[in-house]
């Protein structure tokens, strides 16, 4: 670009619960993305590099709130992979 | 009137004295139990564990909703985490209105919304000493 500006990677804290944690066996990891990436290929990465303990499309939170698959995530932010809920 | 989840039992006099009001002729409570039966493995206890602040976040959504749908409610919950063993109340609704028709329709929603929205997990404790994850059902 002509200015020069590079966009800088994303990390984003990853919480994981239950059986995900359980089959990861972690409960929490950082996730370095390129700029633009989305929940979707936070996944994805965690796939990579841990197994296949989480599903490809598992339920995600951003920031506390359920989010769709297409969500950019932006640094810092606060992503969880959360097996199908089971309260009440 | 709040959603809160506690590692503490229950207190079932608390929760209703929460809701009870002068306006409100009708009340009602639901108690999820742990419960045993053969059927199911021969559960002894149930670990609940949560994303504790999102959890909050959505039982605060889900009783802001049933406000909205049935103006005039009174509604307050209490969610356990941690060991419950059989016999023992996990969960606690209870639903004050004007009219019995409000507290009961308030009371089923509650409950059916926290099993669809609230990230709480249960992993079974079986007689026999092993344990497993519960999957989402109708319970």
């Amino acid at each position: 670009m002509a200015d020069g500006h590079v966009e800088e990677d994303v990390r984003v804290k990853v919480l994981v619960f239950a059986s995900y944690a359980d089959a990861l066996g972690r409960e929490e990891l950082e996730v370095e993305l390129p700029a633009g990436a989305t929940v979707a290929d936070c996944v994805a990465e965690i796939r990579r590099g841990l197994g296949a303990g989480v599903p490809p499309a598992p339920l995600v939170a951003v920031n506390r709130r359920y989010a769709r698959a297409d969500r950019v995530l932006v640094e810092g932010e606060e992503v969880a992979l959360i097996p199908p809920v089971a309260g009440g | 009137m709040c959603a809160w989840l506690t590692h503490d039992s229950l207190d079932l006099g608390a929760l209703l004295s929460e809701v009870t009001a002068e306006g409100c002729g009708a009340t009602t409570i639901f108690l999820g139990t742990v419960r045993r039966s053969a059927d199911d493995g021969d559960v002894v206890g149930i670990e609940y564990s949560g994303y504790d602040a999102m959890a909050e976040a959505e039982l605060d959504g889900v009783l802001a909703d049933a406000r909205a749908r049935w103006p005039g409610v009174r509604i307050a919950m209490r969610h356990r985490l941690g060991y419950v063993a059989t016999g023992e109340v996990s969960v606690a609704i209870a639903v004050a209105a004007p009219h019995r028709s409000a507290a009961f329709d308030a009371c089923r929603f509650v409950i059916d919304q926290t099993k669809e929205r609230v990230p709480v997990w249960k992993k079974e404790r079986l007689a026999a000493g092993s344990e497993r994850w519960v999957g989402p059902r109708g319970g």
